[in-house]
Order: C-alpha cells, then sequence, then structure tokens
C-alpha cells in the first residue's frame, strides 16, 4: 500500500477524478460491502444455529401438527395432518381474506372517491369525513375495534339474531346461512351456467364487430344479463331443482350445519377492506380530476351522453392514473392480512409461522418459508397489475 | 444520498446480525450487566404481573428475583422481559433473556427439539376446564360442540387435541395470543369453555368479576410439570438455576424461613449450615458468594412462602399445596441432598 508506485497511485486518482468511472469505483465498492454484509450475516446464523444444535432443515413439514384449526372453509384438515397442510390452510386463509378485502375496498373505495366528488354537499362531506378519521387510525387499531366490537355488541349464540326466515343467524360467533346441498342434475345446471357465460362473451364480441362496421349499437349488457339469468333458469327447472339447503339449527353449544362466517374472519375483512377503501378513494379522486374538463365538453360536443362520456372518455383515461397506485394498494392489503393474527383469524402467519414455529422450534426454517410467500403472492398480484396497466394504457401512434 | 442511505441501512443490518453473538458466560454476562433479564409472561394474576407501581410480582417472579439474588446480591435487580406463549423460547434463545421462569411445561420437544435446558420442577400442574357456572355441565365430556378459547404456542392447544378426538368429541378452537385476551372472550361468551393450567384457570377467575359464577370442572386431562429452562450450551449457568430453585425446596423442607434465617444460621444440623454457606464452599464452587442461599431465603424466602404469598390458600387465586407439596407431607415437590 504505502510502497505503491507514482503510476498507479496516479492511475487510481485519474479514475477518481472521472466522473463515470468514480460512479463505477463506487458502485463496485458498494456491492463488495453489501455481499460482505449478506454472507456476515448468514455465517452468523449458522453458527449460532450451530451453537444451540439446532439443524437447518424442512422435514418438520411431513411431521403431524397435532393442533387444530378453528377456520379451514377449502380443505379438510385434522390434528393428524402435517405441518404442511396446515401452511396450506394458512394460505388458503390468507387468499381468502385478501381476495375479498380486495374485491370490497375496491367497491367501498370507487364509491368513496365519487362520493368525495359530489357536487352535493352532505354527500361529500360524509365521505371526506369517513375517509380522513379511518385512514389516520393504524390499520391494526380498526382490526383489534371492530373485532372488539362485533364480539361484545353481538349477542351470545343462544341468543343469536334471527335476521331471516328462520335460517339466517347473527351470532357472536359468526353470521350462519344455510348452505347449499348440490343433488344429481346440478351438475347439468352448472354446465347451463358455464354455457351462457360464454355465450354472452361471444356476443358480446359479434355486437363489437357489428358497431365497429355499422356503428349499430346493441343493449349488450341488457342481452348479456338475460342470457346468463335465463339459461340456467330453465336448466334449473328442467332437472326438477335439484339443491337444497342445509339450515343451521342450534344444537347444544352451537349451530350445527349450514355455512358460518366467523367474527375473526369478519373483522379482519371489514377492517382491512374499509381501511384500504379510504386510500383508494383518494386515489380514484385523483384519477378522475386529472382528466381534464375540457375533454368532457369535448365528449358532449360531439354528442355524447353523460354516461357514455363517463364510460368512453373519463374512465378509461383516470384508469391511466389510478391503476399503478392501486396495485400498491392491493400489496398492502394482503401484507396487513398477517395482521390476522392479532385476532387469531388462522391465517399463514398464524398456522405456519405461529404454531407451527412454536411447536416444532423451527423459526428459521418457518419465518423463510412465510416470507418466500407473501413475497410470491404480492408478486403475482403486481404482475397482474403491470399486465392490467399495460392493456389500458393510452395507445400512442 | 441514496448511497449515504444505503449504507447506514447496511451498518445497521450489520450491527443487529452481530448483536446475537456471544452465548456462553451468562454468569459473568449478568454480573456485567448488574441486572438479571427474566422471561415471563405477559401477565397472570399471582404468577407474574406488575403492580399498580409497575413492579413485577408473582409466584414465578419470586423465583426470578432469588436467582438474582444469588446471582446479584439484590432480589430488586431483575428486568422482566414479557413473552406470550408463542414468543418465549424464541426471546430466551436469542438471548433477549438469561432465564425463563414462565409457568412453561417441560416437554420432551422442547428440551430437545427446542434446545433448551430444564431445570427441575416448581409447579407440578394439569390441564383443566373452566366454565360458566350457568351451562350446567359438570364434566368435561359433555363439551361436544363447544367453543374452546386456548393460548396459541402452548402444550394445552395439542393436550386439548388429542383430548377432544380420543374422547370422539368436536370442538371450534378460538386461538388467542395472551391469558388477558382468553379472559375477555370467554367473558364475551366467544367461547364457552377455557381451557389452560389449572394454576391459570384459578388466576383467571380469580379476577373476573363474579368469581363464583364459573367453577373448574373436575377433569385435568394432562400432566404439566412446570419449571425453568435456560439455553443449551452453559452448563454453569444451568447449575446455578437447578440449585436456586433447590435452595427454596430444601430450605422449606429444613424449616429454614425468611424469618428465622439468622437464628438458623447457629444450628447444628451440618445441611442447614451447608445450605447457609456456615460450612463449607458450595457457593464458591457455583461461582457465587458463599452466602447465596442465605440471602435467597433472607430476601425472597423459601418455597413455601413463596407459594402461600403469591397463589397460597389466603391469597385470591386460592390454590392448596396439593401437588406441590412436599414430599414428607405426600406431594411431589423434592429436592436432591445439600452435600
Amino acid at each position: 500500500m504505502a510502497q505503491a508506485s507514482p503510476s498507479t497511485s496516479n492511475l487510481l486518482l485519474r479514475l477518481w477524478r472521472n466522473e463515470d468511472s468514480r460512479g463505477v469505483i463506487i458502485q463496485i465498492i458498494t456491492m463488495v460491502v453489501l455481499f460482505t454484509l449478506i454472507a456476515a450475516i448468514a455465517r452468523n446464523v449458522v453458527i449460532n444455529l450451530a451453537e444451540v444444535g439446532k439443524e437447518f432443515s424442512f422435514g418438520f413439514l411431513n411431521w403431524p401438527a397435532a393442533y387444530d384449526i378453528g377456520f379451514s372453509p377449502f380443505i379438510e384438515y385434522t390434528n393428524q395432518s402435517s405441518h404442511l397442510r396446515a401452511a396450506v390452510v394458512g394460505l388458503l386463509n390468507t387468499l381468502l381474506v385478501a381476495v375479498c378485502g380486495c374485491a370490497l375496498a375496491s367497491v367501498l373505495g370507487f364509491t368513496l372517491g365519487i362520493m368525495r366528488l359530489s357536487r352535493n354537499w352532505l354527500v361529500s362531506k360524509i365521505a371526506y369525513v369517513f375517509v380522513e378519521f379511518m385512514r389516520n387510525v393504524p390499520v391494526l387499531i380498526h382490526i383489534l375495534a371492530f373485532y372488539a366490537l362485533v364480539v361484545t355488541l353481538l349477542p351470545p349464540v343462544k341468543k343469536a339474531i334471527d335476521v331471516g326466515a328462520g335460517a339466517f343467524f347473527l351470532s357472536n360467533r359468526g353470521f350462519y346461512t344455510p348452505s347449499p346441498i348440490f343433488e344429481p342434475g346440478a351438475a347439468i345446471v352448472g354446465f347451463a351456467i358455464i354455457l351462457a357465460i360464454i355465450l354472452a362473451v361471444g356476443f358480446r364480441r359479434w355486437a363489437k364487430q357489428v358497431q365497429d362496421r355499422t356503428g349499430k349499437a346493441y343493449p349488450i349488457f341488457w342481452i348479456s344479463a338475460t342470457i346468463i339469468i335465463t339459461l340456467p333458469g330453465i336448466a334449473f327447472v328442467a332437472t326438477g331443482m335439484p339443491l337444497s339447503w342445509d339450515i343451521p339449527v342450534l344444537k347444544g353449544f352451537n349451530f350445527k350445519g349450514g355455512m358460518a362466517i366467523k367474527p375473526e374472519f369478519l373483522a379482519l375483512w371489514l377492517a382491512l377492506s374499509y381501511y384500504t377503501a379510504c386510500f383508494i378513494a383518494e386515489i380514484v379522486r385523483a384519477g378522475i380530476l386529472a382528466v381534464s374538463h375540457g375533454q368532457t365538453e369535448a365528449a358532449h360536443a360531439l354528442g355524447l351522453q353523460n354516461n357514455r362520456t363517463l364510460q368512453l372518455i373519463i374512465i378509461p383515461q383516470a384508469l391511466r392514473v389510478i391503476v399503478p397506485p392501486l396495485c400498491s394498494q392491493y400489496l398492502n392489503l394482503t401484507k396487513n392480512s398477517s395482521l390476522a393474527i392479532a385476532i387469531g383469524y388462522m391465517d399463514i402467519t398464524a398456522t405456519l409461522g405461529g404454531i407451527s414455529l412454536m411447536q416444532t422450534g423451527k423459526e428459521m426454517e418457518t419465518m423463510i418459508i412465510v416470507m418466500g410467500v407473501y413475497l410470491v403472492i404480492s408478486l403475482t398480484i403486481s404482475s397482474f397489475m403491470n399486465w392490467f396497466n399495460q392493456r389500458i394504457k393510452l395507445t400512442e401512434r | 444520498m441514496r448511497l449515504k442511505s444505503t449504507l447506514i441501512a447496511s451498518a445497521v443490518v450489520m450491527a443487529m446480525g452481530v448483536v446475537s453473538g456471544a452465548q456462553a458466560g451468562t454468569l459473568e454476562d449478568v454480573q456485567a450487566r448488574g441486572v438479571l433479564r427474566c422471561v415471563v409472561s405477559t401477565g397472570i394474576a399471582g404468577f407474574a404481573q406488575p403492580d399498580a407501581n409497575g413492579v413485577w410480582g408473582g409466584f414465578d417472579v419470586d423465583f426470578c428475583r432469588a436467582t438474582a439474588v444469588a446471582v446479584l446480591g439484590d432480589a430488586s435487580k431483575i428486568e422482566a422481559v414479557t413473552s406470550t406463549g408463542k414468543t418465549r423460547f424464541t426471546k430466551l434463545n436469542a438471548g433477549e433473556g438469561d432465564v425463563l421462569w414462565r409457568n412453561t411445561t417441560v416437554t420432551f420437544s422442547r428440551d430437545v427439539g427446542v434446545k433448551l435446558r430444564f431445570h427441575g420442577i416448581n409447579y407440578y400442574d394439569g390441564q383443566g376446564f373452566m366454565v360458566k357456572k350457568s351451562l350446567g355441565i359438570s364434566s368435561a365430556k359433555e363439551l361436544d360442540g363447544a367453543s374452546v378459547c386456548i393460548q396459541t404456542g402452548t402444550t394445552t392447544e395439542l393436550n386439548l387435541a388429542d383430548y377432544f378426538s380420543s374422547n370422539g368429541m368436536k370442538y371450534e378452537p378460538v386461538t388467542i395470543e395472551t391469558n388477558d385476551e382468553a379472559r375477555q372472550n370467554y367473558e364475551a361468551n366467544r367461547c364457552d369453555v377455557y381451557t389452560t393450567d389449572a394454576s391459570g384457570l384459578a388466576s383467571t377467575r380469580s379476577a373476573l368479576p363474579d368469581p363464583d359464577a364459573h367453577m373448574v370442572l373436575p377433569e385435568i386431562i394432562s400432566k404439566e410439570p412446570l419449571g425453568p429452562a435456560t439455553r443449551h450450551g452453559d452448563d454453569q449457568w444451568s447449575d446455578i438455576v437447578t440449585w436456586v430453585l433447590n435452595a427454596t425446596i430444601t430450605a422449606e423442607e429444613l424449616g429454614v424461613t425468611s424469618a428465622n434465617v439468622d437464628q438458623q444460621k447457629g444450628s447444628n444440623n451440618p445441611e442447614v449450615r451447608r445450605l447457609l454457606g456456615v460450612d463449607g464452599s458450595q457457593g464458591s464452587e457455583l461461582g457465587l458468594s458463599n452466602d447465596w442461599a442465605y440471602q435467597i431465603i433472607k430476601q425472597v424466602g423459601n418455597y413455601g412462602e413463596i407459594f402461600e404469598r403469591n397463589i397460597g390458600v389466603n391469597t385470591p387465586l386460592g390454590i392448596a399445596r396439593g401437588l406441590n407439596a412436599l414430599w414428607t407431607d405426600g406431594g411431589l415437590i423434592y429436592s436432591p441432598p445439600f452435600r
């Protein structure tokens, strides 16, 4: 170092003074430091695990889980199932709340956003107060408060409120509804539904082509709706109504039969939805305001009616502004769903990242899996939204 | 600017990665720090709970204090590292706590799989069920179809699954994180039954607005030997925790209490003299001062005193000694001799 020849140090100095090469040098140094850090952390983990005598392996996934999960609507699970199956139950529960949450948040968010823009003073102020109040309180507080509300305000199961015809009940153990029982012949009705949808899509294509060629516009919505309702309806009656309902009945401690929407799910779903909806509302409002008023005037000048203007001019342009931030809201909602653990909703953080971790002592392995799962879910949402964004992008010529 | 923040972030990450390094030499670490960090629960009346001034007390906390007396000579030099059932072993193994005194069941998988070292039993417990008397049931066998509140990450969760499936019964598990949450859910009728160790049930019941409206069912469905734990890899520290517990038990057996300990120093009984450090060098062999056990009895008390003060029949919990009586009184509490 000290004995470096004058020409070498001169070269280094020259490289350093050159802006381009200096950039490269700094990048190289940064990368080296970064990788050294990562290596140091990995090494630290390995050494610490070895020191407490823990083996790094994923074999525990095949051990019987030995615990019960209260909410597994999609797949069969018993306490003899494996930790892997418990993880899958958790993953499905995460996806359920994420999908339901994104759907409800979008509907609510768009509604609130449009309410905010309303010329009606009361409507716009209600939306304003709601949005400002909800989005400025942490989502965990919303979840806990909502859960406490559901559990303490709703009556216990023995005094469940009959909210509809002796078949729908509301209690602090959930919202009980009848569940459908499919009898032979139901498959034909299912087939009819699929056929009707295919027909409706085909009709839509055809109608668009006709419109492009001749300018004649069909009432696409009404005709599609008629197809989708009547065709399965006819099939249903023709096959002798192959559907009955399993009605929940209070027996012993709880309702038996039917379906139950558990308070844990309800609290998490609604809290996440209205919290995220407030952000979406602002995004929607910004998107609509971003389309200049001149566009509306131009459309009116062309003779388009108000709803057609909205449909054909405003919304397509607003969407370009709305979709990218909307995507990050969907990501937020999905990741926030891991707060489920606070109220005992059995998502993947609670099953694999919670009970399995505790019962097997495999902190590192379970956490790596849980992180990987969230990463995959998030990247999937991202790429879908990117694809959607690409599709609705303004076509530039 | 971006580069700068990247570097700062990296430095922080590196610092975090390096912190959890040192493992052995817990005794030196604690003495250098001047305070003993005990992993305790987030709050179970009688076992570990802060009072109005934020000072921790309770059965488990007193054993933590006894350990602090042995190591630091002062019962007040403790720090409570609170943990839920789920985080306790991670906190211990990551070095956030020095020792775990947290009504923790000793099991094979925890000893071997989670890599803990257990040091005897300070409370013999078993899992029970608490229900409202108004339900009109008298046995756990009648619980088919019930909703059961259960703390997640505990052995009770597994016992519950076993008990219901071996009796051919179904139930809805309502999983919660802490004892307080369980009580709220139980009070709001979200669940019909609360299940945990019988000691925990007694504690929870005592904290309910009307304890007499609730009952603990007669079935005890598991063995829950509760005891202290430490990390693997520090034998000296393990010995200290083991013999702190044994010292309190032996003191009770020998009739040494906090009230008469000064008097007992003059005893003719050689085992009393060894225990209190009058004869022999047992303290220094452990790496402690020779009057470590004397100080424990003096400052905290013997096993019986700790029990009666926190959870005994004259407390709101009202737990009888039962299995936790000395072996000489027909219980299971037994210490190897101080010899």
